[in-house]
């Protein structure tokens, strides 16, 4: 073997090998770098109540309830499987709205309700023009893969 | 491959390269802007904010392209010892720095109007930081080799050992519940509406060549910094 063949082969390996090590590393931390608890990562995990921890997932269509006083809102927040209500005072972002994903930090409270003192509103993959809003385009939507950001 | 190592051959295609790829860069990114702010639609939930898609995406785009342009010299550097590998891999750090500043701020603008906050640590953007400062970390390690241009071996090893970042930042979405969405142009099609979805290729296009015009250029000026510093080397020895 040539001695540019061996480096090459030398470096080839160390990449190989460092990326594998990377990545077995980070996917090992799924847990730990999670950015949010969803709904039944809550049932499964029943974090204690009082404790801060952040809940993410989509806002149940027909579920946001406006209180008298204006600032507070209800909503049930699902993930497919599970459902956690919450309840946040405050202004909510452009993007909250029923059928789109939420991020709040707050805790539980003994009941099961999620007391929200923030609220970040999630965009989905999908873009979509103003006018074209409501027209079914499902056909067109479905990923699996990543190939580009 | 080793035909292109004589400075004098890669400058005669470098010097018209850099002219074309600046022109036509430049054309691109003005025609696919002007098409992203003002023709393109609003987007159904984020109204007029989508229009920071056309600079967020391509600066994006290119700080992981300059990394993983910067792990491939590397490679070819101490493989092949090929030298004007080490000098593009050293002409990218800057440019590829500029560029992933530029996607962490556009996306933290973004992030205000539409998500709520300034900013958060979610899986994407805490590993586009860290590549920041990946860029940041190989530039310091180029400077401090002293060696005129090129780099060090070392530099080059960093080269190599960063771009386990690069996929992670790619995964980053996939693996974690990040606030970051998924990824929206995959292999099986894209979840950008055509409308918005022709002035970002066009600007992605745009911005990759008005980089590699960059790149070229302080190549081309590395190049020169040695020459001078051969010459004078020469004169004091006279």
């Amino acid at each position: 073997m040539k001695a540019k063949h061996q480096r090459l082969t030398l470096a080839i390996l160390a990449l190989v090998a460092l990326v594998g090590a990377g990545l077995l590393a980070t996917f090992a931390l799924q847990d730990q770098a999670n950015y949010f608890y969803t709904p039944s990562d809550i049932v499964e995990k029943k974090p204690v109540a009082g404790k801060a921890i952040r809940l993410g997932g989509m806002v149940e269509e027909g579920s946001i309830r406006h209180e008298a006083d204006g600032v507070t809102v209800n909503f049930i927040v699902h993930d497919g499987t599970a459902q956690q209500p919450v309840i946040y005072t405050g202004i909510t972002p452009d993007l909250f709205v029923e059928g789109s994903g939420v991020v709040a930090d707050g805790k539980l409270t003994t009941d099961g309700t999620f007391m929200a003192e923030s609220l970040l509103a999630k965009h989905d993959e999908n873009y979509i023009p103003r006018e074209l809003e409501g027209i079914d385009m499902t056909g067109n939507m479905t990923k699996t893969d990543t190939l580009v950001e | 491959m080793h035909a292109y190592a004589n400075p004098t051959r890669f400058l005669s295609l470098a010097r018209p390269l850099t002219l074309w790829f600046l022109v036509i860069g430049l054309l691109l990114v003005v025609v696919g802007s002007a098409f992203g702010l003002f023709f393109a639609p609003a987007d159904r939930l984020m109204g007029d904010s989508v229009r920071i898609l056309y600079i967020h995406v391509p600066t994006v785009w290119l700080a992981m392209g300059g990394w993983t342009a910067i792990a491939i010299a590397s490679i070819v550097q101490i493989a092949w010892r090929h030298p004007l590998a080490a000098v593009a891999a050293r002409a990218v750090a800057v440019p590829g720095a500029l560029f992933t500043a530029l996607g962490l701020i556009t996306g933290s603008i973004w992030a205000r109007p539409t998500w709520g906050t300034w900013w958060v640590w979610d899986g994407r953007v805490t590993s586009v930081l860290v590549l920041f400062f990946l860029y940041l970390a190989y530039i310091a390690l180029a400077n401090a080799s002293g060696e005129k241009g090129g780099v060090s071996r070392v530099t080059a090893i960093f080269g190599i050992v960063g771009a386990v970042n690069i996929p992670i930042i790619n995964r980053s979405v996939v693996w974690w519940n990040s606030l970051h969405q998924k990824a929206s142009i995959t292999v099986s099609g894209s979840s950008i509406d055509a409308a918005f979805l022709w002035p970002l290729a066009i600007n992605v296009i745009g911005f990759s060549l008005v980089f590699g015009a960059i790149v070229l250029m302080r190549m081309r000026g590395i190049l020169a910094e040695t020459k001078v510093e051969a010459r004078l080397k020469r004169m004091a020895a006279e």
